[in-house]
């Protein structure tokens, strides 16, 4: 194949910031939306317990209970794409090179980190308006009191469990991440305070469950949209200090490959 | 780009051991050597992926590791196996790394002369391992560098697309970009490159120009021909003149060995004459850089 001399003439120099961090974001998200097993995960299991928690008397949920059922599985819509969902995107990305390519390019790695954190962000709010809308559906009246209190927690919740899916995502193989990110997240559900709410626990049980960044996020989540209120302030300790442990320590241990 | 007694260790492993190189600026430089020589472990610290234990290495007057978000921008990688989210199209992810760059080429037409046009939608992990090397070549130069690294590019491809990749680092080098390729294929090094050196357990055992390295000395030389197998070479040892050999390589190839002359080649194929024989591919061979890369490395598999 024959080209025109000059069409590989040098003109090298880096992309916008922004435009770079919009094509990022724009590419993970996509990317994510369009896989059907992260589907399943982030956006049909919550839906589908949304409607089991809300209509099924058979399962212990404090009145009202489409209010309860939804701070439950927003919790849950958030641990299962921040941590269970990014865990094995990053582990699967760093199998096929992808880190590797993008830090080959003229992207700094803080952009490369801001990219993942701003795709993240905003599978989390399409997740939201779904169960959202589906709660509404369902009776949901939420007091307008805890709206912003409880997207603040999800932001935070989102920030802590993308945290300890970076830590689990960025060091281990790519079949034992998904493996440890499923077990993870199912034990999280039962007994981490989502699916079944502490006071339900064994008190022994209960203090340690409520040291744990899921039962955190479910409880604050339920005192936001279920009371109108501000989330105590154990909620969002417990939330800072998971996330930034686990954020101290997957920055020495994420590899990129 | 000037490399001087680069060492890198893994563990109590050296995988190079006191390299030294330099690529001019518009020239194209090969790294050939056998697997495990450290070829890939070279060009990783050239990018900034890993740190040297010792030596210093300059890279468009840069220090890889200390400034690389300087060099970034200016350089293209081929990673060796490529790299691409395992759901991503060939569009989407080339597109994704030309708004890394200030003035980028046309996606677009980089896809359709990298073939992968008929492949826009097909997830990375779906394609073969040859459209992937073409897609992350695409994502080498989409940025319009002045030095691009490619490692290993043509591994996995079908010899069409071996073809394609020789014209663009002709191309490249036309244009005046750089280019530091590395190579286990002797006819790729000695088809592409300005320069090669081979290296071996981490050191440089050759280097010079495809033509230096292949050239033999004056007085060892060799014609070959074939023949029917099983003619008397004593006859022939004594015309030709002192000093040369000839002998029968395999059934029916025949080497003479020496200082080939006008007057050599005739001796031979009057010889073949009296005997009634026709000489066929009668030729004075260079060596190739296959020869001249094994007898520096040696014949044996490595483990």
């Amino acid at each position: 194949m024959k080209f025109e001399p000059g069409t590989f003439t040098p003109a090298p120099g880096r992309g916008g910031l922004g435009r770079m961090l919009l094509a990022q974001a724009r590419t993970e998200a996509v990317l994510t939306l369009r896989n059907g097993e992260q589907v399943l995960l982030t956006v049909l299991i919550p839906v589908a317990l949304l409607v089991a928690l809300a209509v099924m008397e058979v399962i212990p949920v404090p009145e009202p209970r489409v209010g309860s059922a939804a701070a439950r599985t927003f919790a849950l819509a958030v641990i299962s794409s921040a941590f269970t969902g990014q865990a094995i995107a990053l582990g699967f990305d760093r199998r096929y090179g992808v880190l590797k390519r993008l830090a080959a390019t003229a992207l700094p790695r803080w952009l490369l980190v801001a990219g993942r954190v701003v795709a993240g962000l905003a599978v989390v709010a399409v997740q939201l308006v779904i169960l959202s809308v589906t709660a509404l559906l369902l009776g949901w009246r939420p007091p307008l009191s805890g709206l912003l209190w409880a997207v603040a927690l999800v932001v935070l919740g989102a920030l802590a469990f993308g945290a300890l899916g970076v830590l689990l995502g960025g060091s281990l193989r790519a079949e034992v991440v998904l493996a440890l990110a499923n077990i993870v997240w199912f034990a999280l559900l039962l007994v981490g305070g989502v699916a079944l709410g502490v006071e339900s626990l064994p008190p022994g049980v209960a203090a340690v469950v409520d040291l744990l960044p899921s039962a955190a996020l479910a409880e604050g989540l339920h005192t936001a949209l279920v009371d109108g209120a501000a989330p105590g302030l154990g909620p969002v300790a417990v939330l800072l200090a998971w996330g930034a442990v686990a954020a101290a320590l997957a920055v020495r241990t994420t590899k990129l490959t | 780009m000037e490399v001087s007694g680069l060492v890198k260790r893994y563990g109590s492993k050296t995988a190079v051991d006191g390299l030294d190189l330099v690529l001019d600026h518009g020239t194209v430089l090969a790294l050939l050597g056998p697997n495990g020589a450290g070829k890939t472990t070279t060009v990783e610290v050239c990018e900034g992926f890993r740190t040297a234990d010792g030596g210093t290495v300059r890279v468009l007057g840069l220090d890889p590791r200390r400034q690389g978000e300087q060099l970034r921008p200016r350089i293209g990688v081929m990673p060796q196996g490529g790299g691409g989210y395992p759901g991503v199209r060939p569009d989407e992810m080339l597109r994704l790394v030309a708004a890394c760059a200030a003035d980028p080429l046309d996606p677009a037409w980089l896809l359709e002369v990298l073939g992968l046009t008929g492949a826009v939608r097909t997830p990375y992990k779906r394609l073969s391992g040859g459209q992937q090397q073409r897609l992350s070549l695409a994502c080498a130069l989409v940025g319009r560098p002045e030095l691009v690294f490619l490692d290993e590019p043509t591994a996995g491809m079908d010899p069409q697309a071996r073809r394609l990749v020789w014209d663009l680092v002709g191309a490249l080098r036309a244009d005046g970009v750089s280019v530091l390729l590395t190579t286990h294929l002797m006819d790729e090094a000695e088809a592409l490159a300005d320069q090669v050196v081979i290296v071996d357990a981490g050191r440089v055992v050759a280097r010079g120009t495809p033509s230096e390295l292949t050239a033999h000395p004056a007085d060892d030389q060799q014609l070959r021909f074939r023949a029917r197998p099983g003619l008397d070479t004593d006859l022939l040892r004594e015309a030709l003149p002192e000093g040369m050999d000839v002998h029968e390589a395999s059934r029916g190839a025949y080497v003479v060995r020496g200082r080939i002359d006008p007057q050599v080649v005739s001796t031979v194929t009057s010889w073949c004459a009296q005997q009634g024989v026709l000489a066929e591919e009668l030729t004075v061979a260079k060596r190739s850089l296959e020869d001249v890369f094994l007898e520096l490395t040696g014949r044996e598999l490595r483990s």
